[in-house]
């Protein structure tokens, strides 16, 4: 790796303030998606800021009113052992579980993931749906941005230079709602996403009150698929929505192909993840009632 | 350009201190600053587990670590598993069954074998697998792999009657 200096600050302040004076800094969190980058030579920076000893980015709360406040440095491994998550947000531990293997888990966050925004970011689709929210920090100022608008193109995202992602704010979960992200790999683990969905869905009186779905891997980043999920709504939860919402995921995605799938295949398992991943997030609003 | 760092840490149950360039990872302060050089470079970009150590109680690759955010923590390497000069029932368990070809992977399933026992004492055979996904043996030897960590947990089990 070509030389670069390493701050680890303790506190917020401290951490904004060496990212406005070194432009050119990077924030790491996990560093299991950075040292690679660094390594390779795909990513440069004079200065690499530790934010793991930073409290802000740490704090994994859960309050009834508010939601959950997760730090962009969370490891993976603390949101699938934590009680509030497991109780209101379970697709979060799922996709938490699905990152890398068990020593990537051990250091790779949330926050890393979406900083990262790679369009395959397994997360990233998962938070849309849940109507997430970036709490973004700079000297002397403070911005909030949807998840769905944050990347804006492959490694890329809305964050200047200066900015700190904090932490991901997701709202508390209503009543009879579930959410679900199911991607595709050719192997059982350890792999990146062909395609990917991730949905919520509230229910009301047998039909869906409200549904947000969006995409992994089909797009420059993470796709919000917004006419799909808005489809849904007041619909009754039968076959035929479901098919009508998955056409409508498919049509919005806008694949490319590479070596881990054509734009056709992925298309298609955009229709087939996104109805499956529907299938699975109803169950789930039903046994939450 | 930032001096060397000064970095105190907790490695095999020692107080250890070194120094080492803020670029440098882990597993290079653990091979070439401190001589412990049984934690293996395989792939050097997390893919491969075959430097796994264990960083306060997590598994996790050493090669995606820097040195200098190990201030303050406790870490083990393969080099901290067996104790007093006697094998850990892992290492013992691996022997017999013969859970190894070439050996360059060994030192990363044993590190992440202990983590898993570590806080799971009795693992099935699927959690095993899942759990051991990030480490890789292109010998092919899973199969012995998985019943050597199974072997271990039955022997650690017995012994805790």
């Amino acid at each position: 790796m070509k030389w670069f200096d390493y701050r680890a600050p303790v506190s917020l302040e401290e951490a904004l303030a060496l990212l406005a004076e070194r432009p050119g800094a990077r924030p790491l969190a996990g560093g299991t998606d950075l040292l690679v980058q660094l390594r390779g030579g795909r990513r440069q920076t004079e200065l690499v800021v530790d934010v793991k000893r930073i409290a802000e980015l740490n704090a994994l709360e859960y309050d009834a009113a508010a939601g959950l406040r997760l730090g962009a440095a969370v490891p993976c491994y603390r949101i699938y052992r934590d009680g509030a998550v497991l109780a209101h947000y379970p697709a979060l531990a799922e996709v938490a579980g699905l990152i890398g293997g068990t020593q990537i888990q051990g250091r790779a966050s949330i926050g890393g993931n979406l900083a990262n925004a790679a369009p395959s970011a397994d997360a990233i689709p998962l938070l849309i749906a849940l109507e997430a929210k970036c709490r973004i920090a700079r000297r002397g100022g403070a911005r909030e941005v949807a998840v769905e608008d944050f990347c804006t193109g492959p490694g890329r995202t809305v964050l200047e230079p200066g900015e700190l992602l904090v932490a991901i704010e997701i709202p508390p979960p209503k009543p009879e709602s579930g959410a679900h992200y199911l991607r595709f790999i050719p192997r059982n683990e350890m792999d990146i996403a062909v395609a990917g969905a991730g949905v919520a869905v509230q229910l009301e009186n047998g039909a869906f009150r409200r549904a947000r779905i969006a995409l992994a891997s089909v797009a420059p980043t993470p796709l919000y698929a917004r006419e799909a999920g808005q489809a849904l709504s007041g619909r009754p939860t039968s076959p035929e929505s479901i098919e009508t919402a998955s056409e409508l995921a498919k049509a919005a995605a806008k694949p490319i192909t590479d070596m881990r799938g054509t734009a056709d295949y992925r298309r298609h398992l955009c229709a087939v993840l996104t109805r499956r991943a529907l299938e699975a997030a109803i169950r789930k609003a039903r046994g939450a009632k | 350009m930032q001096a060397k760092i000064h970095v105190r840490t907790n490695l095999n149950d020692e107080p250890v201190e070194f120094l080492c360039e803020p670029r440098q990872s882990l597993l290079e302060c653990l091979r070439d600053i401190l001589g412990l050089t049984g934690s293996k470079e395989g792939c050097n970009d997390g893919n491969c587990g075959a430097c796994t150590v264990i960083l306060d109680g997590r598994p996790v690759n050493s090669c995606l670590v820097l040195g200098a955010e190990i201030e303050g923590a406790r870490v083990t390497t393969i080099e901290g598993i067996a104790r007093d000069g006697r094998l850990d029932p892992l290492q013992r368990a691996f022997l017999d069954n013969a859970a190894l070809q070439c050996g360059i992977c060994t030192p990363g399933f044993i590190v992440a074998a202990r983590a898993l026992l570590d806080q799971e004492p009795e693992p099935g055979e699927d959690r095993i697998r899942l759990w051991l996904a990030n480490n890789l043996c292109r010998c092919t030897g899973y199969d012995k792999i998985v019943r050597a960590v199974e072997q271990a947990a039955a022997q650690m089990q017995e012994a805790a009657r």
